[in-house]
């Protein structure tokens, strides 16, 4: 976990850095103390089908999450995620069942590999739209990506006049069929979309801590003038977390309608505030810089079981929001009493180093 | 000399320590204002004049110490706190809202109103004029701060502290950004102050201007008052022995070494301003390895933005650059690294650092391609060559991995400076390079410019501090009003001759000079 290895340069010891680490790993306990407690609290809580059912949930929020992170470290946000789930839901709905009318009496039917990588491009292409609005025409991300929020979202709805693209099975002829695996089928037991998750989790996590991309995502989010006067090519790195944000709606929107064999246009709505709550419960802090890719999905699982224990529980979905809301915004208490500690940590260490 | 002998204390502080971290801005430092009298404070940057004055001004809260006014103890939680116990403060950094008016700016949180509610813009719209007409300036309380120069925005600044008709007044170099004529009118204005009985705190660097104006004397160094007295008998030696201290300025010449051929070169370089007026005004210098050349001038003067053309972060200045006589057609900063440029930026704290990240990760943020393998870091070869920097710019760091936010100024510099070595540059541009750090980190700095400018790298630096730009420099280039308006051989210029040249172009002296300059500016 990503929060763990950042607490190995704190080697003091007395009652401070105790506090110190307790209070970094504070989204991993609380995610401890969530399971605990409904381990208790509800019945069939623990057990492994209820846990597949769960990490499925959690995997969709936890996608968008991971993209979103990248986007708030740079000092950012992406709030059209939940409508290019929707759109691209629909472009791989309407691939698999009308193809591309070719106007000349011929439809173009592709197989199932392409429609997948049609379909991710599609994200990554709304998200280079908020990113050359960002970076070239210089719309602020929040009025961008609410432009983008509803221009994908028409679209998704005008694509099929508001209703549901049904029964996604594909067509032998086509090389289209299997697509229902994508969100139900397992690979040694685990759901092919948890799988997903660790592979994009991971890719993520490495391009955040080892490559001079993630460095310069870091640095752009953190002071975006010196990082320009350093070197860094600040609007290709904007170009890229909005990309990344898309290509990880795109994947969520497949998984939706693979898991339903069918595409609906309003699927996604208010998604976008499930991601930036994770990443907030992560320890992303929204005004840039700082938050780690382990953490967000961690944050992910903590909201994802917080709600799916409350129901299980039988509480009413009405007190779950407001549950919800009260953890999120504990978490960022607990975060600025995090700073505030940890500033004045180094600054001992320093005064001691002189 | 005047010095009337019974000046009244209007306010003193005793025992005043202020630590930050990493420095002891203040230790036990005494000092009293002198009602109807000049104090001046004097000392060089990082000695804590700064510092003393904001706590005064209720910007700062002392480690420990009191404040006392009429032998009872002040406390100035803050600026409101103290502005109610008549203190005003004219801060050497412009504390305007550009996109304010004049007059907003003037009033600003001590709005005229009506009824508690309602602006009376006309009220605030007079009283402006009549304050700026007490400074013999004609800028319209309507116009927007942002389409003023600097030394009219200083003249504002000093307006807005006038306004509220303080006891006491600090003045925060206010004359940094002036033109001598500008100086001369804010004497008067000063003398004005005196005799209507208010007490005023004056700091600058400027040494001579402090000896003609001041009453009384106060000397800080590291933090420690070393002198106070009335003004009468001192002179300029009695400051500097009390300023400077045994411990002179080390950063003197003191290895000779042979330039090499041309390493740099700028051609007809030209920036047009938001004004419409130019900003750089066809420059053209060069610069040769081995070789340090100061570029001295008021603020304003355009030697920032010259700076930043030449990291290309003005994409429409025209001219042209040359590095080892090859031009610079490089469109971005990355790429005018890859050609041995490295940029340390006057703003440390805003353009030179990320403050939330570790130290390690500043220092290589312009030099990761050299940890880098495919898409893959290097992490341990990093943080070897980061310590190497370390060492030897000894930087005093308690961990690489502590965000860069918890070193001291000179520290924080030294690591910006390791930031700009590791991409290992043929040409340095050092934009203010002792701002606001510490004598002992100053003269460090110093001795690292030298050391490289005898490894055969060229420095261009940017200076307001005279001396510095003396000490230092193998050549010493002047701009005013975004102009080259003198260029002097290090060791044959003369205080004099470098002032007059950065005064070209600034109003000249008599009213009637600088209201035509206004019409056409």
């Amino acid at each position: 976990m990503t929060s763990l290895t950042a607490t190995q340069g704190q080697t003091g010891s007395g009652g401070q850095p105790l506090v110190l680490l307790l209070l970094k790993l504070r989204t991993f306990i609380a995610l401890i103390a969530v399971f605990a407690f409904f381990s208790m609290a509800a019945p069939n809580f623990l057990s492994a089908a209820n846990f597949v059912i769960m990490s499925k949930h959690v995997a969709l929020n936890a996608f968008l999450a991971i993209g979103m992170t990248f986007v708030i470290i740079t000092g950012g946000i992406d709030l059209s995620v939940g409508s290019i789930v929707g759109l691209c839901g629909m472009v791989a709905g309407w691939l698999i069942l009308n193809g591309i009318d070719l106007g000349i009496g011929y439809s173009l039917y592709f197989n199932l590999f392409e429609i997948i990588l049609i379909t991710l491009a599609v994200g990554v292409l709304v998200g280079a739209i908020n990113g050359l609005l960002i970076t070239r025409l210089n719309v602020a991300p929040f009025i961008a990506t609410l432009g983008t929020l509803y221009v994908a979202r028409g679209l998704a709805l005008l694509s099929s006049d508001g209703a549901t693209f049904p029964n996604l099975v594909g067509k032998e002829d086509y090389g289209s069929t299997g697509f229902y695996l994508l969100g139900t089928g397992n690979i040694l037991g685990i759901p092919i979309s948890i799988w997903l998750l660790i592979a994009v989790g991971c890719a993520a996590a490495y391009i955040a801590s080892r490559t001079p991309l993630g460095r310069h995502i870091y640095a752009v989010g953190g002071n975006e003038k010196a990082a320009a006067l350093s070197g860094v090519k600040v609007n290709r790195v904007k170009m890229f977390v909005y990309m990344f944000s898309g290509f990880c709606a795109a994947i969520v929107g497949l998984v939706i309608s693979s898991q339903l064999v069918a595409s609906h246009p309003a699927t996604g709505e208010t998604f976008e505030l499930n991601a930036i709550a994770a990443a907030v419960l992560g320890g992303t802090s929204m005004s840039g810089g700082r938050g780690r890719i382990g953490g967000t999905i961690v944050g992910a699982f903590v909201i994802g079981v917080l709600s799916d224990g409350l129901v299980m529980m039988g509480v009413s979905s009405f007190w779950q929001t407001v549950i919800k809301g009260l953890v999120i915004i504990a978490a960022v208490v607990v975060d600025q009493a995090q700073q505030r500690l940890q500033a004045r940590v180094a600054l001992q260490q320093q005064a001691a180093a002189r | 000399m005047m010095t009337a002998p019974d000046h009244k204390i209007g306010l003193s502080v005793r025992g005043a320590t202020k630590v930050y971290p990493g420095t002891l801005a203040l230790n036990d430092v005494d000092f009293d204002v002198h009602l109807g009298a000049v104090n001046v404070l004097v000392g060089e940057n990082g000695a804590g004049k700064s510092t003393l004055m904001k706590v005064i001004a209720g910007v700062e809260q002392l480690t420990s110490g009191e404040i006392l006014k009429d032998g009872e103890r002040l406390s100035l939680p803050d600026t409101r706190a103290a502005a109610a116990h008549g203190i005003g403060i004219v801060f050497q950094e412009l504390n305007l809202f550009p996109n304010m008016t004049v007059a907003d700016n003037i009033f600003i949180a001590r709005e005229k109103t009506r009824a508690g509610i309602d602006i009376a813009a006309g009220d605030q719209k007079k009283e402006a004029v009549e304050l700026l007409k007490r400074l013999e300036h004609d800028i319209s309380p309507d116009a927007m701060v942002s389409d003023l120069r600097i030394g009219e925005q200083q003249i504002v600044e000093i307006a807005k502290a006038l306004a509220q008709d303080a006891r006491i007044l600090i003045m925060d170099e206010p004359t940094s950004a002036l033109s001598a004529a500008e100086v001369e009118i804010l004497f008067r204005v000063i003398a004005d102050l005196k005799k209507r009985g208010v007490g005023i705190v004056y700091i600058s660097h400027r040494l001579e201007e402090l000896i003609r104006i001041g009453d009384y004397i106060t000397v800080l160094r590291d933090g420690v008052r070393t002198g106070a007295r009335s003004m009468e008998g001192v002179d300029v030696p009695w400051i500097v022995r009390n300023m400077i201290g045994a411990a002179s300025k080390d950063f003197a010449k003191t290895v000779q070494h042979e330039f090499g051929d041309e390493i740099f070169r700028s051609e007809d370089i030209c920036l047009i301003g938001k004004t419409g007026k130019f900003v750089v005004d066809h420059v053209s210098l060069s610069l040769r390895a081995g070789e340090i050349v100061g570029i001295y001038g008021l603020m304003g003067a355009g030697r920032s933005e010259f700076f930043e053309c030449i990291m290309a972060q003005h994409p429409n200045c025209s001219g042209a650059f040359f590095v080892e006589g090859k031009p610079l057609n490089e469109p971005d900063v990355a790429g005018r690294i890859s050609r041995g440029l490295a940029l340390i930026p006057e703003d440390r704290k805003a353009e030179g650092l990320v403050q939330i990240l570790p130290i390690r990760e500043n220092m290589s943020l312009s030099s990761l391609g050299n940890f880098v393998k495919g898409i893959h870091l290097n992490l341990r070869r990093e943080r070897e060559t980061v310590a190497r920097f370390v060492r030897d710019l000894t930087i005093k760091i308690a961990s690489m991995e502590n965000p860069v936010s918890s070193l001291s100024g000179g520290n924080q510099q030294k690591v910006v400076i390791g930031k700009a070595l590791m991409t290992s540059p043929k040409v340095l541009l050092m934009d203010e390079p002792s701002r606001g750090i510490d004598i002992g980190a100053k003269a460090e700095v110093f001795r690292t410019m030298r050391k490289l400018a005898a490894e055969g790298l060229g420095i261009l630096f940017v200076s307001s501090d005279l001396e510095e730009v003396m000490s230092l420099s193998d050549r010493i280039i002047v701009m005013s009003n975004g102009r080259i308006t003198g260029e002097f051989n290090g060791p044959d210029a003369t205080e004099e001759q470098i002032i007059a040249a950065s005064a070209i172009g600034h109003a000249p002296s008599g009213e009637a000079g600088h209201m035509n300059e206004r019409k056409h500016g």
